[in-house]
């Protein structure tokens, strides 16, 4: 537990060395949805219909962003070869190093999302479910995108490869996330898409972690 | 470079390997090769560039897996037990392994948390003094030179305490002054009964070194 912490606070540490990274991924999911209400006009009806999928598009997209960095500085400057030899668990290492990942680019789009759907005109109780599926969903996104940068790591444009990789992987993800807040506004049931959400963020932390941990080992072999 | 003599010495260690063959690629790097350290001793591996150095040294430590034969420690198989083989272990890779955007003294630190060692404050900065990075201790390491980085790296091999090193191409980078440090460092890393295998073109003079030609 003491090497998850460690890892946690080095990588956010690092983060607040060079914000300019992790700022250009934030502002990249600002941006691109609100491009949207500027490109369609003041449709309000429209603009609360298309705002779920929008909004989780560019949440996917964002992050997506910032995973090409998640390994590939360690990598590079030899620091993950040094994490595999340590005598710490390199499972709970790459979980460290995963959850990092989230709290700089998963948890902040949660808070900007708020602002995001005022410019979409959704009222609280779709915002709420908004949130909701943003909290279950984005560490989904941060584990699943883990496993194509690690496998990824070290190709020449690996970062194109790892999109074509990752991103049929989030569809699940998508599919529940702007669905449940779309049937709240029509006034359905959404104790379903959050099962199914909460269940897909269970097995992502149940797997993942060694299947990343073991691509990792491969890349630096 | 006296700092070290208090520590305990470590208990008898041995570090072998049966013959190792190495592919990479459709090319035979070395084949058969076999080798038995006891504590106290020093390996220096030697030869041209490209004829598998670096190879040999991340099969010694379990990066890479080799073709055919298996490397001991302490007479069990590394791949049985890596957990207890990293314990004792301490690897410089090719790369510093430092974090440019850190400072010298926070990547000591988290080198010592990495390994699961209570390391003081105080005690990280001696380790830097004694490699001369006085004042140069809460620099990021970027603005640090190539030979100051390898003293931050040298730090930290003095500092993790393992009783096995093995250690790519330590001297480079490093001026006569360095050079000294660790060749003390290495010698009293000998006395207390560690074993060490390195890479290095430098002709090295150290009592006990075993040169293996590749």
């Amino acid at each position: 537990m003491n090497a998850f912490f460690m890892i946690v606070q080095r990588d956010l540490l690092l983060v607040m060395r060079r914000k300019s990274e992790v700022l250009t991924a934030l502002f990249f999911f600002v941006i691109v949805t609100s491009l949207f209400p500027l490109g369609i006009g003041a449709d309000t009806a429209l603009l609360r219909k298309i705002a779920p999928g929008v909004i989780w598009v560019s949440a996917l997209l964002a992050t997506l962003l910032g995973l090409q960095r998640l390994f590939a500085s360690d990598y590079l400057d030899g620091t993950l070869e040094q994490m595999a030899l340590s005598p710490r668990s390199f499972v709970v290492l790459v979980l460290g190093k995963i959850t990092a990942h989230w709290l700089v680019c998963g948890l902040p789009l949660l808070i900007l999302a708020p602002v995001i759907g005022l410019q979409f005109d959704l009222d609280t109780a779709a915002l709420e479910t908004l949130l909701l599926t943003l909290l279950l969903g984005t560490p989904v996104l941060s584990l699943i995108g883990s496993i194509g940068a690690a496998l990824t790591l070290g190709l020449r444009g690996g970062g194109a490869l790892m999109s074509l990789l990752v991103l049929p992987l989030y569809i699940p993800v998508l599919i529940f996330g702007a669905g449940a807040v779309y049937a709240k506004s029509v006034g359905l049931d959404v104790t379903g898409h959050f099962s199914l959400l909460g269940a897909l963020l269970i097995l992502a932390l149940a797997f993942v972690p060694w299947v990343s941990a073991a691509a990792l080992r491969i890349a630096i072999e | 470079m006296t700092a070290h003599t208090s520590s305990p010495p470590f208990a008898t260690q041995s570090f072998q390997a049966t013959d190792l063959t190495c592919v990479r690629g459709e090319q035979t790097l070395f084949a058969n090769l076999s080798f038995t350290l006891t504590s106290g001793e020093c390996l220096h591996v030697r030869g041209e560039n490209g004829v598998g150095k670096t190879s040999l040294l991340r099969l010694l430590v379990g990066l890479a897996q080799p073709e055919q034969g298996q490397v001991t420690w302490n007479s069990s198989n590394i791949k049985n037990d890596y957990e207890a083989f990293h314990q004792g272990l301490c690897f410089l890779g090719h790369r510093d392994a430092l974090k440019e955007d850190l400072s010298a003294l926070e990547n000591l630190m988290m080198y010592a948390a990495l390994g699961a060692i209570n390391l003081s404050y105080e005690s990280a900065l001696q380790y830097l003094w004694q490699f001369g990075l006085r004042g140069r201790e809460d620099l990021p390491v970027h603005y640090l030179s190539a030979g100051q980085k390898k003293r931050v790296v040298l730090a930290r091999i003095a500092m993790q305490g393992a009783p096995l090193w093995i250690l790519d191409e330590p001297f480079n980078a490093l001026d006569s002054q360095g050079m000294q440090g660790f060749i003390g460092l290495l010698e009293n890393h000998s006395s207390q009964g560690g074993i060490t295998v390195f890479t290095g073109h430098q002709d090295i003079n150290i009592l006990g070194l075993k040169v293996l030609e590749l």
